[in-house]
């Protein structure tokens, strides 16, 4: 029998995917208003995108208090120790049939080059989308905020921004999943909760 | 008795060439206005209980009440037909301006005239001093059956008269003494029955003013609407003393001063959309983008979304008017007039080549009001883009502008190519006068309009392409009507050409965006590629 170990509790999984739905529907409607394409109609999509964007909002409130109820905002603190480990696995050792280099525990869920490319996305990617899509929403607002002589053109921009670097992270992000032992085992683990070792 | 605005489709038909049929207008079905309550009852007046044979016998009982009537008529641009822009420097009004329709007054003004509050204005002899000779009936008839015949100046028939003379046509006396006695105040009929038919026939000109005004039904104007609110001209076009606000010369195209308070307004233009409404007009409890929309008031006038289309209801408006091919005659050796399948005139050749159109999307242009006029004698030159009758200015910068709907109307017109200015040319009249209906005459037409317009004319005609700009402010469409907001904000949409402005769904930064797409490509392919070695070497082991 295969030893398995629960990495991913139930709340943990349950903000992964409904981010996961809600950041790929973003994406859809947040393009469609772009002017990429034509889907639902630029004004339903703004409709769409609005709503997507405050259930985010309400999504994060639960997942910022989760992780520092739990401790599990430790997760995420960086390290560099075996990052050229991690890198040499999978530009080389992934080819050869090597095993992962990095040991999955509950308290030790990702590996370093996880933790960096998080740490990139808690600083960068996710102060564009949520500052320029923030003022998107109060668009109204920025006067009196006082922020009058902003542009809607540089604030667009800076969330087009943001998406691109999203769906760059999406594109990547998914097809790591598949580079465990199995190319489901990954995304079984993030559904059950138990990864299986090997 | 043919009613007034029978006898201004008949003056519209003289210049047409076309003349429209009474039951053309039929639709214009009497105004069911709301009927105020006067606190006068002017039929039990002594001075009007007698007989009138003149307009200006009428006037003289009038102003024997109204002391001060006609000397607030004379300082209007009713009376007048002058408009000293200040800021611009410009004299304009009527009697100065050029417009591409029928062009200009001057030698024709006997003609245009018609539609003067006064009597008797056929040339420069014209006494404006005169009290007598202001005409209070044409705004406060409310019979209907006061009527101008084109070519008097300005002058009723108050006694039965042959016209045109030696026709044989006898045209029969108003009977001014009931006109008079049921005066009124004005509505869309005496507002409409010069301004629904200017450039010479109904709807011509303006695009969002014609006969379906009269009596509109809701989806054509949904504050004139005869079933609802049932306004009148006057009921944004607030007067005092006569002087009617709202001015195309000087439009007020942002108004900054909010919903008029009673007794607050001093020198607020009441005919603005904000002056009512606000300029945060939209409701949450009505409209869930209310916020949304009211952030768009800092942009778009509020005519840009509520009127989607001018020319709306059942009346087709002139987009283009070629003066160039006038003058070819029918087989008949005649002139002629061809027709469109909706009956409209296309072809006049009085008058050259018309486009009409109904229906008509406007155009968008940042606009602050200002407005520059190419006036007669003002340097001109033949190029690539159209003379510009008038300029408008705006930008998207300089806080004072909305981005606006306009008519644009284009059209080629004839121009003096030595002296580089346009010409007002003598058109209307008998074939004695020399006018161009009658005399196909270019050179002499122009030559007898510059003349009277004191203007130096080299002898040459030549055409201009020529385009004046009309901002649309009527016709106002229901809410559900309204442009929607993937009308503009779309690649080709409404809005297409307006600069300066970040649109969503319309801008993007070109470079940005082909640059993420490729990185995102290149990524894809990125992963597809280890992907694919991953599976190569695992077959391999």
């Amino acid at each position: 029998m295969v030893e398995r170990v629960y990495i991913f509790k139930r709340f943990e999984r349950f903000w992964h995917w409904a981010q996961a739905a809600l950041i790929m529907f973003l994406l859809l409607t947040g393009f469609e208003i772009h002017g990429t394409y034509s889907n639902f109609g630029f004004e339903k999509a703004v409709e769409l995108h609005t709503i997507a964007a405050w259930s985010l909002v309400g999504l994060w409130t639960f997942a910022v208090f989760w992780h520092f109820t739990t401790g599990e905002w430790k997760q995420y603190i960086p390290t560099t120790k075996r990052v050229t480990e991690m890198v040499r696995f999978y530009t080389v050792g992934i080819f050869n049939g090597e095993a992962h280099p990095f040991k999955q525990t509950a308290l030790s869920k990702h590996n370093p080059l996880q933790r960096l490319a998080y740490l990139g996305v808690l600083l960068v990617m996710n102060p564009l989308i949520w500052i320029s899509g923030w003022f998107l929403l109060f668009y109204g607002s920025w006067a009196s905020w006082g922020f009058g002589d902003l542009t809607l053109e540089l604030v667009a921009t800076a969330h087009v921004l943001g998406a691109f670097m999203i769906l760059l992270f999406l594109i990547v992000h998914v097809y790591l999943t598949t580079t465990g032992h199995t190319p489901l085992a990954h995304i079984k683990a993030m559904i059950t909760g138990w990864e299986e070792k090997h | 008795m043919l009613r007034m605005r029978s006898a201004v489709a008949i003056f519209a038909g003289a210049l047409l060439g076309a003349v429209l049929s009474v039951t053309n207008l039929a639709q214009a079905t009497v105004a069911r206005q709301t009927a105020p309550s006067p606190t006068a009852d002017h039929s039990k007046f002594k001075e009007l209980q007698k007989e009138f044979k003149s307009g200006p016998e009428v006037t003289k009982a009038c102003l024997s009440c109204h002391t001060e009537a006609a000397k607030q008529v004379h300082l209007t641009k009713h009376w007048t037909w002058e408009f000293i822009n200040t800021e611009k420097n410009q004299k304009l009004g009527k009697k100065n301006v050029l417009n591409n329709f029928c062009i200009s007054t001057g030698k024709n003004t006997p003609y245009c005239t018609t539609c003067h509050v006064g009597y008797g204005w056929k040339d420069d002899s014209f006494d404006f001093s005169s009290e007598a000779n202001v005409d209070c009936l044409v705004c406060h008839d409310t019979t209907l059956t006061y009527t101008k015949q084109p070519g008097l100046a300005g002058h009723v028939v108050g006694q039965d008269m042959e016209f045109p003379k030696g026709s044989g046509k006898i045209i029969k006396a108003l009977n001014l003494s009931n006109i008079a006695q049921n005066v009124g105040k004005s509505s869309r009929d005496t507002c409409g029955v010069c301004h629904f038919f200017g450039g010479g026939g109904d709807g011509v000109k303006h695009g969002d003013m014609d006969s379906s005004l009269y009596a509109p039904e809701k989806n054509v104007d949904v504050h004139m609407d005869v079933d609802g609110l049932n306004f009148v001209c006057a009921t944004c076009h607030q007067t005092s003393s006569h002087d009617i606000p709202g001015s195309r010369y000087t439009p007020t195209a942002k108004d900054k001063g909010g919903a008029h308070m009673r007794g607050k307004s001093e020198g607020q233009n009441p005919a603005t959309c904000v002056a009512c409404h606000d300029s945060k007009p939209h409701k949450d409890s009505k409209n869930k983008h209310a916020v949304r929309l009211n952030n768009h008031t800092e942009k778009l006038a509020c005519q840009t979304c509520h009127i989607p289309a001018f020319a709306r209801g059942g009346v087709a408006t002139k987009m283009n008017w070629d003066w160039s091919t006038a003058g070819q005659m029918g087989p008949d050796g005649k002139p002629m007039v061809k027709k469109d399948d909706h009956g409209h005139a296309i072809y006049d050749t009085r008058k050259g080549d018309f486009i009409l159109g109904e229906n008509v999307k406007p155009e968008y242009y940042w606009f602050n009001g200002g407005v520059t006029y190419t006036l007669l004698g003002d340097k001109i030159e033949k190029g690539d883009k159209p003379v510009g009758i008038n300029k408008i200015e705006g930008s998207p910068t300089d806080g004072k502008s909305l981005i606006w709907p306009f008519k644009v109307m284009r059209g080629k017109q004839p121009y003096d190519p030595e002296n580089h200015t346009l010409i007002t040319p003598h058109t209307a009249g008998p074939k004695s006068d020399g006018g161009y209906w009658t005399n196909f005459d270019w050179e002499r037409a122009a030559a007898q309009g510059m003349k009277d317009r004191g203007a130096p004319f080299s002898g040459k005609v030549d055409f201009i392409n020529t385009e004046m700009y009309w901002p649309v402010a009527h016709m106002v469409a229901t809410k559900d009507k309204s442009v929607g907001c993937n009308e503009c904000h779309a690649k080709d949409g409404r809005l297409n050409g307006v600069k300066g402005i970040y649109i969503p769904g319309r801008d993007a930064n070109p470079l940005i965006d082909k640059a993420a797409w490729l990185l995102a490509l290149l990524t894809l392919v990125g992963v597809l590629v280890h992907a694919a070695i991953r599976i190569f070497a695992s077959k391999k082991h």
